[in-house]
């Protein structure tokens, strides 16, 4: 191994000849060139990053009041609201953020099917990030449960018994995720456990892989053009232009007004109407008494409306299951030679609109009460949620391609 | 120092046998963690039977007791009740209770009334589709989710219905038809929840 020199002085000198210090902010910030003509789908891969900040530094101070038990949990969690020095605000950052972190990422993941940006060589940056939301989803879930209201406990009570729809080990699994027969105190303590500490350690090293694997192929861009393929004489890419300070001023600045919508809602809408915080959850957990009117926050409604539209129960289970995991299949279901809806044909336009059109249907019939009507609009909709990704090796090899540019559309 | 004869054979041996015996520690290591998330000895034990009073129960009134933290439900069914049971049979995805070994219906319920005393009706209130608690609707006029509706429970959660026998219609995500307990009678006065009759 031979001694690295570094062109830096002083401390950082010092510490730049001990660890790659200098390589490292040129590899990630100073020197990673990105296109230059991202536009305002771009923001929110770095606006996740800052939600996952917030919910990390609320929760820790919410876990210094918090009480993870049966009998104490929701009075702690009201301790907060009421007699904490502005807990309210810590406890309304964190579950507002909760909300925030869905909108984000499920605009960061459409962004990616517009453009996309799961295409070879980012095949792996897309899997990543889909291990990185079903991580979420459990993330969110353990998080609903905490409080312990109505709605807490019945979540749990549903989401837990769909483990028990896998044939032969199901009843067996859904006592062991519990450790009792019924959602419990040893319930609460470990999915409290695992919503402070072990999943997101999970996560953290989740979002340094999907990073890691983003920096090594390079981002993509709305015209869906490789911007290394034209280099000026000294390497850098022609498109490109470095991290920072173009793009920390343009995240810095979408940052700002995220942060502005951000604080309306903790102030003057925490609850959002019963989609954020669900008025029966105000209510201590009552085993023997299911609320009238159940139903999961806003961001699993879609997910949830595919599950009553089965009227079976192992397969409304799978049904669910595959709706998430057929995600992970997407980069092996385009068969398009172009990446970006820019230069793609009305089939997939249609296609895409129609999915999000579907699942955007699923999420409202989700959240209502389910009458005939409903229940058989969810069902077109999860044959359209479910059609989309069936047919894409179809619509997207025969259909129409435009010419792709040799630079980005924005250049000079 | 003859470090030209490197015995390959030798050196993937014991790497291959290092593997092995490592791996077989480390699932023997796993037991105690997972093990450690099954019900524990006091979750265990706090499933004894339960008493309550049936004596100021009156005819179409459900009482609900709360057993190993489940609800179980007691109705005294009136005549007009037990007389919505036969119609609905063709309704019903398992009117004869031909499934419900898979919820361990005690032998004494498995008749057309589904219960030890015809006018008793004991169930566990808790939908067999995804644990939760269905709510009684008694009254036979048209519901939301039933135009000719006799009577019965309906669960909010995912819209599954049963008659007054806890018995499941047919286009319900529910599988079965709700459990019922083991139960005894002490006399006309109470309930035990539990245990059955000399068991």
């Amino acid at each position: 191994m031979g001694e690295r020199t570094s062109t830096m002085t002083g401390v950082l000198g010092w510490l730049d000849q001990r660890m790659p210090v200098m390589d490292f902010w040129n590899k990630h910030v100073g020197q990673y060139y990105a296109p230059k003509n991202f536009n305002v789908w771009y923001y929110f891969g770095s606006l996740a990053l800052l939600v996952l900040v917030n919910q990390i530094v609320t929760g820790i101070f919410l876990t210094m009041h918090y009480k993870p038990s049966a009998a104490e949990a929701f009075s702690s969690v009201e301790y907060i609201m009421r007699d904490v020095e502005w807990g309210w605000l810590i406890r309304y950052m964190h579950s507002t953020g909760a909300s925030f972190f869905f909108i984000v990422v499920y605009l960061h993941m459409f962004r990616a099917l517009l453009y996309g940006s799961y295409q070879k060589p980012r095949e792996l940056i897309w899997v990543l990030g889909v291990v990185i939301f079903l991580l979420l989803m459990a993330e969110a879930f353990l998080g609903y449960v905490l409080p312990w209201g109505q709605m807490s406990f019945w979540g749990a009570q549903v989401i837990v018994s769909l483990f028990g729809a896998i044939p032969v080990i199901g009843p067996d699994l859904v006592v062991f995720i519990q450790g009792d027969y019924l959602p419990s105190d040893s319930t609460i303590n470990r999915f409290f456990a695992l919503h402070v500490v072990a999943l997101p350690i999970a996560l953290l090293l989740l979002v340094v892989l999907h990073l890691g694997a983003l920096h090594e192929v390079g981002s993509n861009n709305p015209d869906g053009i490789e911007i290394k393929k034209k280099k000026d004489a000294s390497g850098k890419p022609l498109d490109g232009i470095p991290f920072h300070p173009y793009y920390t001023v343009k995240d810095l600045f979408g940052a700002g007004v995220f942060l502005t919508l951000f604080a309306f809602v903790i102030f003057f809408e925490p609850t959002f109407g019963d989609l954020f915080l669900e008025y029966d959850n105000f209510a201590p957990a009552d085993p023997l008494v299911t609320p009238a009117q159940i139903k999961p926050v806003w961001y699993f409604t879609p997910y949830y409306a595919m599950l009553r539209a089965v009227p079976d129960k192992f397969f409304g289970v799978v049904v669910m299951g595959a709706a998430v995991l057929i995600l992970f299949l997407v980069p092996w279901l385009d068969r398009s030679p172009v990446r970006s809806i820019r230069y793609r044909g009305p089939l997939t336009k249609i296609a895409l609109a129609l999915f999000a059109v579907s699942f955007v249907t699923l999420g409202y019939l989700g959240l209502q009460a389910g009458s005939e009507t409903q229940t058989l609009v969810a069902r077109i909709c999860t044959f359209i949620y479910f059609g989309f990704f069936a047919a894409m090796p179809f619509f997207t090899a025969i259909d129409s391609v435009k010419p792709v540019p040799e630079r980005v559309t924005m250049h000079d | 120092m003859a470090t030209e004869s490197v015995n390959h054979g030798r050196r993937r041996f014991l790497t291959a046998s290092t593997v092995v015996v490592g791996g077989v520690g480390g699932v023997f290591a796993a037991v105690p963690f997972l093990s450690a998330w099954k019900p524990s000895a006091r979750a265990v034990a706090a499933g004894a039977p339960v008493v309550a009073p049936i004596d100021k129960l009156n005819p179409g009134q459900q009482l609900v007791v709360a057993w190993r933290g489940k609800p179980v439900f007691v109705v005294r069914r009136d005549e007009a009740m037990l007389g919505t049971l036969a119609g609905e049979s063709g309704r019903l995805k398992d009117p004869d209770s031909a499934n419900d070994d898979e919820t361990a219906l005690p032998e004494f319920a498995r008749n057309s009334h589904r219960s030890l005393k015809p006018e008793l009706l004991v169930l566990i209130g808790s939908c067999t589709h995804l644990g939760c608690s269905p709510k009684l609707h008694p009254v036979v006029q048209p519901e939301p989710w039933d135009a000719q509706w006799k009577g019965g429970y309906f669960c909010p959660c995912h819209n599954s219905r049963f008659d007054m026998a806890g018995r499941v219609y047919q286009g319900s995500p529910a599988p079965t038809n709700l459990a019922v307990p083991p139960y005894r009678f002490e006399g006309d006065v109470r309930v035990v929840i539990g245990e059955t009759e000399a068991a």
